[in-house]
């Protein structure tokens, strides 16, 4: 018996929906089974990571206080991979947008006011960009591959905000703590709701509903899908292929940016060692999630935040290593991978050995 | 530190990126692009570690971590073969999922000491019983200066590795079952054509380069810091990628690029033993800005890269029966 697939000759709509979904669900199934093997009461388990984030006001905001990043650099990778530019570097986009927008509190404490935070947030959108133009140009001008370059690109950062918190920007008052020195109230994104949402917020509704109009109603979006998926007839129409990586790199890198300062300038409220416990890597997994639709990326950022939450949830309560959330946000994007197969194929399951090369019988 | 130690701690550094490189060479020859070298390499090493601490016997874990490497890539060839799912988001998957996995199973082994691996040469081989014996020409060619130990001192797997780089050319480019494989790798569709299995090819390739990068990671849990640590590939995964491009797709240059490579790594301990007042984050950046460097550079140049580059490398196929 063997699986036989059969191309479509358009894709399902159903699928296109579906497919996250029966992901979602499959991925649930796979850990009630992996948590009933290590021992483990899986309905309890389940229960900690999907449902409990829901049930208190505190943990729904701590949701969309990690959903916020990670929603902002999915809409930006959305633009990458639909023009078919692999950008898998956000998460030093993200960390050179923190350190970039944290140089201006940090280097002068004592510029106050109310021009501080926006000079911080596009000093932070610049810097990540900028990061991200560094793969662009090595692609276009010595066609060096972006995904390994963008990727290289993240260690570095890392280890360049690890020596600014320790090094040169690290808090002359802070007992040796290998963290810069806090942000004033005028340096950081107020409270807009709560006691944690922050202005942050309104900054992904924002991305989300410009991104909606750029990929969907503009010369630009449509110059994406083409150059995307038919890059030759994008050639053709005259489309620089060149043009749109540099495009799509300075808005992920822009977007990442803005995630990462609004990290560092929200809920840390300092330059650490540390910017994001990985969350331009989780973007890349809600970017496929959510279709790569702005809409559908909104969804999956906080299904993956609650993976997070979750995730701590279940160490505190239940003694699960909280790298079962890294398993499970793979495995996430393992299903969905798996079930977008079926937009374009259909499955069929042929009994015995196929009829091979003498088989021809066309479709 | 005299040359003969730099020398060797070199090799040491470049085994595991040599092993992972020419498995994905393999993999990329058949026209399949495997990002996920970075998550296979955590599970061998993982695994690597987890049976050679619970049975007492490195081998075994070595046999384990190959193993382990193969299962995560059938994960990927499952994917992207028989699924045609999108290859470069598959190899994401399979990284992040490998890294997860890896750190959940290695929770209970962090910071117990290893057994390690120990050297052709080492005298506390001596009075094991064949083994001694067999071994001990090479206690004795070791003893010559400044080459003995480079040559007749390493471990089991560095061997391997040479070994393995002169298999790897044979069997590409001296075998016909290496030009099906590079057959398929070039053209699927006339590979097809002429009556080969163009997925069951590429599945052997896939596992092939699961093997080796899970040997990789055993590599670096058993031998080259014989202990587990959450995320202790460290990247290795993605500059054995890089490794790949480097070499044009051809095992010897991978050999040497992987030396190079080792050598890198390896700069940033030689230079703070030296006393170079350089922050250790940068010295620490080395093996990543060589990497995008030495892509850079050799993406340059047309005839180094685009004459080897397997021609559908990448490109999902789907038998039209």
């Amino acid at each position: 018996m063997r699986l036989e697939l059969i191309r479509r000759s358009h894709q399902s709509r159903l699928m296109t929906v579906a497919s996250p979904l029966l992901a979602f669900v499959l991925t649930l199934a796979t850990g009630f089974v992996m948590f009933a093997l290590t021992g483990v009461d899986p309905v309890a388990a389940i229960y900690v990571y999907f449902v409990e984030p829901w049930t208190a006001q505190w943990s729904v905001e701590e949701l969309f206080v990690k959903a916020v990043p990670i929603i902002l650099v999915a809409i930006g990778l959305a633009f990458c991979y639909r023009s078919n530019v692999w950008n898998i570097g956000a998460e030093g986009q993200l960390v050179a947008g923190a350190i970039a927008g944290s140089a201006l509190p940090i280097l002068f404490p004592a510029f106050e006011g109310p021009l501080v935070l926006p000079l911080m947030l596009l000093m932070g959108i610049a810097g990540g960009a900028l990061y991200g133009v560094i793969p662009a140009f090595l692609k276009v001008r010595f066609g060096a591959n972006e995904i390994l370059t963008s990727l290289m690109l993240v260690y570095v950062a890392q280890l360049f905000v690890d020596y600014l918190a320790r090094g040169p920007w690290r808090n002359p008052e802070g007992m040796n703590f290998p963290d810069s020195r806090p942000f004033s109230p005028s340096q950081t994104l107020p409270v807009i709701f709560g006691d944690d949402i922050r202005l942050s917020l309104v900054f992904v509704l924002i991305a989300v509903l410009v991104a909606w109009f750029v990929l969907g109603r503009t010369l630009i979006g449509f110059q994406i899908s083409v150059l995307g998926q038919a890059p030759r007839a994008g050639a053709f129409a005259g489309f620089s292929r060149n043009r749109m990586i540099f495009v799509a790199f300075l808005i992920a890198g822009g977007l990442a940016g803005l995630a990462g300062i609004s990290e560092v300038a929200g809920p840390t409220g300092a330059l650490r060692t540390v910017v994001s416990p990985g969350y331009g890597f989780t973007a890349i997994i809600v970017a496929f999630l959510g279709r790569l639709h702005p809409v559908g990326m909104l969804i999956a950022g906080v299904l993956l935040a609650l993976t997070f939450l979750g995730g701590e949830g279940a160490q505190f309560a239940l003694g699960i290593s909280d790298q079962t959330t890294q398993v499970f946000q793979g495995m996430l994007l393992f299903y969905v991978l798996a079930c977008d197969t079926f937009i374009f194929y259909r499955p069929r399951l042929v009994m015995g050995r196929s009829a091979g090369l003498t088989g021809g019988s066309g479709s | 530190m005299n040359i003969e130690g730099i020398v060797l701690t070199i090799i040491t550094a470049a085994t595991p990126l040599w092993l992972a490189a020419l498995g994905e060479l393999v993999t990329e020859r058949s026209g399949v692009l495997n990002l996920g070298v970075e998550g296979m390499m955590a599970m061998g090493a993982v695994a690597g570690f987890a049976v050679a601490h619970l049975t007492g016997q490195p081998l075994l874990g070595v046999v384990a971590a190959i193993l382990a490497g193969m299962a995560t890539a059938s994960l990927f060839a499952l994917l992207t073969l028989v699924l045609v799912a999108n290859q470069v988001a598959s190899g994401l998957a399979l990284t992040l999922f490998g890294l997860g996995l890896s750190a959940l199973i290695g929770a209970s082994f962090v910071a117990i000491p290893g057994q390690g691996i120990p050297t052709l040469a080492d005298p506390d081989l001596v009075g094991v019983p064949v083994l001694g014996f067999v071994l001990a020409p090479f206690r004795a060619l070791a003893e010559i200066p400044y080459v003995g130990r480079i040559l007749f001192g390493q471990d089991p797997l560095v061997y391997a590795a040479v070994a393995l780089t002169f298999g790897v050319w044979w069997f590409l480019f001296r075998t016909r079952g290496g030009l099906i494989l590079r057959a398929v790798g070039d053209s699927h569709g006339s590979a097809h054509a002429l009556g080969y299995n163009v997925v069951a090819v590429r599945f052997l390739a896939v596992l092939f380069g699961g093997a080796c990068a899970g040997l990789a990671g055993g590599y670096l849990s058993l031998i080259y810091t014989p202990q587990w640590s959450t995320n202790m590939t460290a990247g290795r995964g993605w500059i054995a990628l890089a490794l790949v491009v480097f070499a044009s797709w051809l095992p010897g240059r991978l050999a040497a690029g992987a030396l190079l490579f080792g050598a890198v790594s390896i700069m940033q301990l030689h230079a703070q033993a030296l006393g170079v007042s350089v922050p250790s984050q940068f010295l620490k950046m080395l093996p990543y800005v060589t990497t995008i460097v030495v892509l850079v550079l050799i993406s340059r140049s047309d005839t180094l890269l685009r004459a080897n580059t397997p021609r559908d490398l990448g490109r999902p196929f789907v038998p039209d029966r």
